[in-house]
C-alpha cells in the first residue's frame, strides 16, 4: 500500500513539474502523417511519430509508451480503413483520452478523403488479410498527400482556434510546393509508365496507377500471407510468361522471397522506403517521393 | 464477339491509324497518295467510332434495365423472376452487372448494421499424465475447482462468444460467454465501460477480471503457455473475476504511468461467501512501462488484492473463514527487431507473489505466510513458430499441528513446476501448441503432456500489451 501511495506522490510532483506546453500535440500514427503536420504545423506543433518507416504498421502493439503518447494528444492522425486495427482502437481506449476518440474532431482518419482501391467483394479471412474498406497505403500516391492535406489543415485550424490563420497560411505555402513537385515528379516518372513490375505484397496499388506501371504479380497467395515455395514456383512461371523488370517490396518487409524471385529471374530487387524514414534519404515527405522516383528508375535502367 | 480486349484493339488500332498519319503526311513524297491513304485511314476510323457508339449505348441500356431490376425491394420478387437476359451472359464488359450488383447493395440498409461485434474463441485438446490428475493437488495450497488439471484424454476447452459494441456516445458494453466441455454456461466477463470521462479515468462496472497481475486480467485464451503458472492457480484460482467496479486514473506525464482501484463482490476464490454485505474483495494496482531503442519494451507491475472469505470450502471439503492479503510484482520484456514481430519475436515476463492467509481453518486458527514466482520466455524463431520454457514454484509456512495432513499443510515440500512448449500457428487467428510440464507439486512428481488448438473468428479486438 504504502509504494502505491509513493507512485501516486512521484506522479503528482510530475505532473506539477510539466511545463505548460501551448503546442498542439499530435500522435501521429505513421511517419507520413507525422510529416505532412510537420509542413501543415511547422513550430506550432509538437509531434510525436508512433510507428517507424522500417515497422509494419499492420503489426504493431498498444505498447505503454504509446498510450501514455495517445493520452496527451490533442489530435490523432492516422490512416484508418483499418490499417491499425490491430493495436489503434485499444490505444484510444487505454489512453482514455476524449479528445482522439473515434468521431471526436481530434481523431482524424487520412483514408476518408481518397477513395480507396481493391474493395474486396466478400469478407473472409480465407482471402487473407484484406481491408474492408480497401487498400489503405494511399501513401504511395503523392496526389493522395494533397487530398488529406486540405482537410488535416482545416482540422488543425479547427483544434487549435487560435493558429487557425496560420495554419491557413502554411496550407497555401505546402499546396504550391507540392503542387509544383508533383509537375516535376510526373515529368521523372514519365519513362516508368507500362513497366511490368512484381511486388512483394499488395501495399502500391495508388503509386502504380500514378505512374502507370503494370503490376505483373505480387509474391503473397493473399495479403499478409506469405508465400510458400509452391507458391513462388507459380510466380516464377507467370513471370516467365509476362517479364517483370523489377521486383518492389517496402523498407520493412522480409527480403527473402524478393531476392529469391530477383535472382530466379535475373531482375532487379529494388527496396522503396514506402513512407518517410524507410530510407536513409527519404527525410522529408518530398525527398520520399525524389527517392522512390530514383530508386524506381535506377532498377528500370539496370 | 468483341470484349475488353476488343476495346484496346480498336484504340490501339486508332493511335496506329493516327500515327500512320503525320507518318504519311511527313514521308510520303507524293502528297495524292498520302491523301487517298488518309481519306481511307479516316473512313475506318469513322467506322470504328460508330460501331463503339453503338456497342456503349447497348450496355447503356442493358445497364439501366439492372439498376432497375436491383432498385425492386428482394421481396418483392414474388412472381417469376425475370427471364435473364441471354445477351448479359456474353456481355462485352462485365461492367453492368457489377453496377447493378452495387445498386443492390445500396438499396437495403441491413438490419443488422447496429449488431455488436460478434466474435467466437473455440478450444480443444487432448492431455495425458502419468499419474491421475483428479486426485492432484498442491501441498499447502487448498485449491479452487476452476484450477484443476485438464481431464485426461481429448475435451473440448472451455468456447467463449464475445459480443461488444459502443452503447451510446459514453459507453461501451461487453459480454463474454463461455461454454464448457459439458455444455453448461457462465458469464465469464459482463460489464459496462465509459469512454468519454475527462481527466484521463476510465470506469468500468458490472463482472470482471481484476486488473492485478500481469496474467489475469488477459484472457486465457491468449496466454503463451496452455495453462495459467503454478501461482495464478494456487494464489487466486486461476483468475480473479467478480462482480464489482474499476476505476482506473492514467497520470498525465510524458511516460506511462496508470493506477488502478477495484472493489468486488467476493465471491470467487480466494474469496468466498460475499463477506462484508457484497464488498468482499478490494483491489488496486500502479503500472509503468516505456521502450528502450526502436526494438524493446517494456511494463513493470505492482499489485495489491485483499480478498475476505466466508466459509470458503475447496472440493474436498475443507473450510475456511479469514482474510487473504495479496501482493504481486510483475515484470514484462518484449523483443522484437524494429518493432517488427512477425518475423522473430522475444516476450520475457515474471511475477512474484507474496500473501498471508489468516483467519480459521477446519476449526483452527491460522495465520501464513505464502509466497510463489514464476518466469518465463517465449520466443519466435521464424514466422509462424514459437518455443517457449517456464518455470514456477510457490511455498508456504508450516501448518499448526493440528493441520497436519490437510489441505493446509505443506509436506514440507516446495511445489514447482517446468514447462516446455512448441507453437505453430497457421495465421494469428489459429494456434496449435504443444506443451510438456514436469510437475514437481505432489509427493510424487507427474509427468504432464497438453495439445491444444485454440482459433478465434470474427471482429476480433486487439489484445493489451
Amino acid at each position: 500500500m504504502r509504494k502505491l501511495m509513493m507512485a501516486a506522490a512521484v506522479a503528482l510532483a510530475a505532473l506539477a513539474a510539466a511545463p505548460a506546453n501551448a503546442k498542439l500535440k499530435v500522435f501521429a500514427c505513421e511517419p507520413e502523417w507525422g510529416a505532412l503536420v510537420q509542413e501543415l504545423g511547422g513550430e506550432l506543433a509538437d509531434i510525436y511519430t508512433a510507428t517507424s518507416g522500417l515497422q509494419d504498421p499492420h503489426q504493431v502493439q498498444a505498447r505503454p509508451s504509446l498510450i501514455a503518447k495517445a493520452r496527451a494528444a490533442d489530435i490523432a492522425v492516422c490512416t484508418g480503413a483499418e490499417l491499425e486495427i490491430a493495436w489503434m482502437g485499444l490505444v484510444q481506449q487505454q489512453s482514455a483520452n476524449p479528445k482522439i476518440q473515434p468521431g471526436a474532431p481530434g481523431y482524424f482518419e487520412a483514408t476518408a478523403f481518397v477513395r480507396l482501391l481493391d474493395k474486396p467483394a466478400s469478407f473472409d479471412r480465407s482471402q487473407g488479410d484484406i481491408h474492408a474498406y480497401g487498400n489503405p497505403h494511399i501513401q504511395t500516391d503523392p496526389r493522395n498527400i494533397l487530398l488529406v492535406a486540405k482537410p488535416l489543415s482545416e482540422r488543425l485550424a479547427t483544434i487549435d482556434a487560435a493558429n487557425a490563420a496560420a495554419y491557413r497560411t502554411r496550407y497555401a505555402d505546402f499546396e504550391n510546393r507540392w503542387n509544383a513537385a508533383l509537375l516535376k515528379w510526373q515529368a521523372v516518372g514519365a519513362p516508368l509508365k507500362g513497366k511490368p513490375i512484381a511486388v512483394q505484397h499488395k501495399s502500391w496499388v495508388y503509386m502504380i496507377g500514378w505512374l502507370g506501371l503494370n503490376e505483373v504479380v505480387a509474391l503473397e497467395p493473399k495479403p499478409g500471407i506469405p508465400a510458400s515455395s509452391g507458391y513462388l514456383a507459380q510466380v516464377i512461371e507467370t513471370l516467365k510468361a509476362h517479364p517483370a523488370k523489377i521486383v518492389i517490396r517496402a523498407a520493412y518487409e522480409d527480403p527473402r522471397s524478393s531476392e529469391f524471385i530477383a535472382r530466379r529471374m535475373s531482375i532487379e530487387p529494388v527496396l522503396l522506403p514506402f513512407t518517410v524514414g524507410g530510407t536513409k534519404e527519404a527525410k522529408d515527405l518530398f525527398s520520399l517521393y525524389d527517392e522512390t522516383l530514383r530508386l524506381l528508375s535506377e532498377g528500370m535502367g539496370s | 464477339m468483341p470484349n475488353r480486349y476488343g476495346l484496346i484493339t480498336i484504340a490501339m488500332t486508332a493511335v496506329f491509324a493516327e500515327s500512320a498519319i503525320s507518318a504519311a503526311s511527313a514521308q510520303t513524297p507524293n502528297a495524292e497518295a498520302a491523301q487517298a491513304e488518309i481519306s481511307a485511314l479516316r473512313e475506318e476510323m469513322e467506322d470504328l467510332r460508330a460501331d463503339y457508339e453503338a456497342r456503349i449505348e447497348a450496355m447503356e441500356a442493358r445497364l439501366k434495365r439492372a439498376e432497375e431490376a436491383a432498385a425492386i425491394p428482394p421481396g418483392a420478387v414474388a412472381g417469376p423472376t425475370p427471364a435473364p437476359d441471354t445477351a448479359a451472359a456474353a456481355a462485352p464488359i462485365g461492367t453492368p452487372v457489377a453496377v447493378a450488383q452495387i445498386a443492390q447493395q445500396a438499396a437495403s440498409v441491413p438490419a443488422n448494421t447496429y449488431n455488436p461485434g460478434i466474435s467466437v474463441v473455440l478450444n480443444g485438446g487432448f492431455a495425458a499424465y502419468e499419474s491421475n490428475p483428479d486426485t492432484a493437488r498442491i501441498p499447502g495450497f487448498p485449491l479452487d475447482e476452476e484450477a484443476g488439471l485438464d481431464p485426461e484424454g481429448f475435451s473440448l476447452g472451455e468456447s467463449e462468444v464475445v459480443l461488444n459494441a459502443n452503447i451510446d456516445h459514453v459507453l461501451y458494453g461487453n459480454l463474454i460467454l463461455a461454454f464448457d466441455g459439458e455444455g453448461d454456461v457462465g458469464v465469464e466477463e459482463a460489464y459496462i465501460q465509459t469512454t468519454k470521462l475527462p481527466g484521463g479515468f476510465t470506469a468500468k462496472a458490472g463482472k470482471l477480471f481484476s486488473g492485478i497481475g500481469y496474467l489475469n486480467e488477459k484472457h486465457s485464451h491468449y496466454w503463451d503457455f496452455i495453462d495459467a503458472p503454478l501461482p495464478y492457480r494456487a494464489f487466486l484460482g486461476v483468475q480473479y473475476g467478480d462482480p464489482g467496479v474499476q476505476l482506473r486514473w492514467i497520470a498525465p506525464t510524458d511516460f506511462y504511468l496508470e493506477f488502478g482501484g477495484e472493489w468486488f463482490r467476493g465471491d470467487s476464490f480466494p474469496a468466498a461467501g460475499a463477506a462484508k454485505n457484497g464488498r468482499g474483495t478490494a483491489a488496486g494496482f500502479v503500472q509503468t512501462g516505456g521502450d528502450i531503442g526502436a526494438s524493446s519494451s517494456w511494463l513493470a507491475k505492482f499489485s495489491y488484492l485483499r480478498a475476505r472469505a466466508d466459509e470458503r470450502e475447496t472440493p474436498l471439503g475443507s473450510l475456511f473463514t479469514g482474510t487473504d492479503s495479496l501482493g504481486i510484482v510483475s515484470g514484462v520484456f518484449k523483443w522484437a527487431p524494429q518493432g517488427n514481430p512477425v518475423r522473430r519475436n522475444l516476450i520475457v515476463n515474471g511475477e512474484y507473489f507474496f500473501g498471508r492467509e489468516k483467519g480459521e481453518f477446519d476449526g483452527t486458527a491460522i495465520n501464513l505466510n505464502r509466497s510463489g514466482w514464476y518466469a518465463q520466455g517465449v520466443y519466435q524463431f521464424r514466422p509462424r513458430w514459437r518455443i517457449g520454457a517456464r518455470y514456477a514454484s510457490i511455498g508456504s509456512e508450516g501448518a499448526p499441528i493440528a493441520l497436519l495432513g490437510s489441505e493446509i499443510d505443506d509436506l514440507g515440500r516446495s511445489p514447482n513446476a517446468t514447462s516446455a512448449l512448441l507453437e505453430y500457428d497457421t495465421s494469428e487467428f489459429g494456434r496449435f501448441r504443444l506443451m510438456y510440464t514436469l510437475d514437481d507439486s505432489d509427493a510424487l512428481s507427474n509427468n504432464e503432456f497438453f495439445a491444444r488448438y485454440t482459433v478465434t473468428f470474427g471482429p476480433h479486438g486487439a489484445h493489451r500489451f
